[in-house]
C-alpha cells in the first residue's frame, strides 16, 4: 500500500449532506402542503376522503415540525460537526477506525429513527406534545442515537492535535449537553400497559402508548421549558456554532472578536435556559415564572447580538463580498435574520405585546423568519461552502445560487410579512368588544378577514420551496462538476458560471 | 423562613454571583487580553483560517507533552 499524507475524512460528512437534503425536502414540501390546506380547506381532501386522515392538517403537522427540525436541522448540524469538528481539532476520522465505526452507526441508527418517526406519524401515533411526538421506543433510539453523536464528539475532541477548543466545538457541545438533558426530561413517560386504573384493571393500549410523567401545569412548565429550548440549543446553538467557523472561513477573515465570541457563548448558556416560561404567558403557572421567562427574553438579546455582531464586523473592510459571492450572501443574510429575529423574539415576550401576539399567526411568522432566514440559510451556506472541499469539486453553479438566494430571500419576505399583518389582525380582532363588554368579533371572522394572508405565506413557502429544489440540483450536479486543486479550497469556494 | 423564601434569597444571590463573575470575565478577557498560556484571545481564530490537516496548530497538544 502506498503512503499517502493524511487527509480528513468526510465519508460520514457526506452521508448527513444527503439527508439533510433529502429531509429537508419532504418537510418544507409537507411545510408548503399544510399551508394551502389553511388557506383553502379542501386541499385537506386532495386526494379524496378515503384518504383524509393521511392527508389533513392535523395528521401531517407534526411530520412538518419534526422533520425539518429533527430532518434537516439535525442532519445538518451532524454533517457541519464532522466536517467543523475534524478540521479545527487538527485530527482525522481516518486516524480512528472506532471513531469511523461510531459516525457511520450513527448515521444508519439515525436514518432507523428518522424511518421510525415518519410511519408512526403518519399512522396518527403520537404522544401529542408539540415537537415531542414520538412514542417511548422511538425516544429510548434517539437517545442511543445522540449519545453516538456524543461519542463522536468528545472522541474527536480526544485524540485532537490542537490544545484549545474553537469556539463553534464549545456551541456543538453546548448542543450535545442541551438536548440530552432536555430530551431526556421531557420525554419522562409511562407506558400506559405498565399502568392500573382506578378499580384495578391493568394494561391499557398498545404497547407503544404512554403517558407523561408530568401532570397538568407542570406538564406545561417542562414542555415549554424544553420547547424553547430545543429552540435555543437545536436552532440557536449549533447554528451560531457553524457561522463562527463558515463565515471566517469563507471569506477568509479573522472573527471580528475573539473574546467578544466567548462572551457572547457564556451570556447565552446563562440566560437562555429561563426564557421558556414567556410562551406560558397569561396561563396557569405562577406569575413569577412568567415574569422570569419575559426578563430574561430581553436579556437574551445581548448574547444574541453579540454573536451576530460580531459576524457582521467580521465582514468589516470586506464588504465587496457580499456582492460578488452568492455564498457570502446567505450567511450574512442567515446573520442579520438571527438578530431580526432575536429581537423579535423578546418584543413577543413582552406581557403587554403578548397579550396581543399569543395564539396568533404572528408567532408563527417569527418561527419562519427565524428558521427560513436564519437556519435554513446557514445551513445552505455551510453545505455549499463544505460540498467543494468534500467532493473535491466547484460548485456547479454560481448563477443557479445567486437565483436561489432571491428567490427564497422573496419567500421568506412574503412569509413573515403575512404573518405580520394576519397575527396582529388576529389578536386586535379577537379583542375587540363593544361598549357594554360584548366580543365584537366570533372566530370566523378572523378566518374569512386572513384568507389573503395565508394565500400569500403559502406562496412564499412555494418560493422557499422552489429555491431549496434549485439548491439540490446544485448540490447534485456539483458532485460531477470540474475537479479543482487544494490551492483553490483555501478561502472562498470555487464555482462555476 | 420557610422554603419559599430560601428560594428568593438563593436566586437574588444566584443572580448577584453571576453579575460579578460576568463583569468579572469581561474585565479579564479586555484586560489581560492573553490566557494562562500566554496566547493571545483573537491568535484563536487562527483554529478555523489556517485548518488544514498539516497546519501548525495554535497551540499544540504535543507541546504539553514534551514538557
Amino acid at each position: 500500500m502506498e503512503n499517502r499524507p493524511l487527509e480528513y475524512d468526510y465519508t460520514v460528512t457526506k452521508m448527513f449532506m444527503f439527508t439533510t437534503i433529502v429531509l429537508g425536502i419532504v418537510g418544507m414540501l409537507i411545510g408548503v402542503i399544510l399551508a394551502f390546506e389553511l388557506a383553502f380547506p379542501e386541499v385537506n381532501t386532495i386526494l379524496g376522503s378515503g384518504v383524509a386522515e393521511y392527508t389533513n392538517f392535523s395528521r401531517l403537522r407534526p411530520l412538518h415540525t419534526d422533520a425539518v427540525i429533527f430532518g434537516f436541522t439535525l442532519s445538518g448540524i451532524f454533517a457541519t460537526w464532522y466536517y467543523v469538528g475534524q478540521r479545527v481539532l487538527k485530527v482525522s476520522m481516518a486516524e480512528s477506525g472506532f471513531l469511523m465505526f461510531i459516525g457511520k452507526l450513527h448515521f444508519w441508527l439515525y436514518l432507523v429513527g428518522v424511518a421510525a418517526v415518519v410511519v408512526s406519524l403518519f399512522m396518527g401515533i403520537t404522544t401529542s406534545k408539540e415537537y415531542a411526538e414520538f412514542e417511548w421506543p422511538i425516544d429510548i433510539a434517539i437517545v442511543v442515537v445522540w449519545v453516538l453523536f456524543g461519542i463522536s464528539i468528545f472522541g474527536l475532541i480526544g485524540i485532537r492535535r490542537e490544545k484549545s477548543l474553537y469556539i463553534s466545538v464549545w456551541y456543538y457541545i453546548a448542543t450535545f449537553l442541551g438536548i440530552a438533558m432536555l430530551y431526556v426530561f421531557n420525554n419522562m413517560e409511562i407506558p400506559t400497559i405498565l399502568g392500573t386504573n382506578g378499580i384495578g384493571e391493568a394494561g391499557f393500549g398498545n404497547w407503544w402508548h404512554s403517558v407523561s410523567m408530568y401532570a397538568g401545569t407542570n406538564d406545561a412548565l417542562v414542555q415549554w421549558w424544553y420547547g424553547h429550548n430545543a429552540v435555543a440549543f437545536g436552532f440557536t446553538v449549533p447554528i451560531v456554532a457553524m457561522i463562527y467557523y463558515f463565515l471566517p472561513k469563507e471569506s477568509g477573515q479573522a472573527i471580528y472578536s475573539y473574546k467578544l465570541s466567548l462572551l457572547s457563548f457564556w451570556g447565552l448558556m446563562f440566560v437562555y435556559l429561563w426564557a421558556g416560561g414567556h410562551h406560558l404567558l397569561y396561563s396557569t403557572v405562577p406569575d413569577w415564572v412568567q415574569t422570569m421567562g419575559s426578563i430574561f427574553s430581553i436579556v437574551l438579546i445581548l448574547p444574541s447580538w453579540g454573536s451576530a455582531i460580531n459576524m457582521l464586523l467580521t465582514m468589516k473592510g470586506e464588504w465587496q463580498q457580499v456582492a460578488s459571492s452568492p455564498l457570502i450572501k446567505f450567511m450574512i443574510l442567515a446573520s442579520t435574520f438571527y438578530m431580526f429575529s432575536t429581537l423579535e423574539g423578546p418584543i413577543q415576550a413582552i406581557k403587554s405585546v403578548n397579550a396581543i401576539a399569543h395564539f396568533t399567526d404572528w408567532i408563527v411568522g417569527h418561527v419562519h423568519d427565524g428558521t427560513l432566514g436564519w437556519v435554513g440559510f446557514m445551513i445552505m451556506g455551510a453545505l455549499f461552502h463544505m460540498a467543494p472541499r468534500v467532493f473535491k469539486r466547484e460548485i456547479y453553479s454560481k448563477s443557479l445560487m445567486a437565483t436561489q438566494f432571491w428567490i427564497q430571500t422573496l419567500g421568506v419576505v412574503f412569509y413573515f410579512t403575512s404573518m405580520w399583518i394576519a397575527g396582529i389582525t388576529q389578536g386586535m380582532m379577537w379583542r375587540a368588544h363593544d361598549e357594554f363588554g360584548n366580543l365584537a368579533y366570533s372566530f370566523i371572522d378572523t378566518v374569512t378577514v386572513l384568507h389573503p394572508y395565508y394565500t400569500l405565506r403559502a406562496i412564499g413557502g412555494t418560493l422557499y420551496l422552489v429555491g431549496f429544489f434549485i439548491f439540490a440540483y446544485n448540490i447534485y450536479r456539483t458532485m460531477s462538476a470540474r475537479p479543482v486543486e487544494e490551492s483553490e479550497l483555501q478561502s472562498a469556494s470555487p464555482m462555476g458560471a | 423562613m420557610n422554603i419559599a423564601e430560601l428560594q428568593a434569597y438563593g436566586y437574588v444571590a444566584a443572580m448577584v454571583i453571576l453579575v460579578i463573575l460576568t463583569y468579572w470575565y469581561i474585565y479579564h478577557l479586555y484586560t489581560k487580553k492573553k490566557d494562562a498560556r500566554g496566547i493571545d484571545y483573537e491568535e484563536y481564530s487562527n483554529m478555523a483560517l489556517k485548518d488544514d490537516v498539516t497546519d501548525t496548530p495554535v497551540s499544540a497538544r504535543s507541546d504539553d507533552k514534551e514538557k
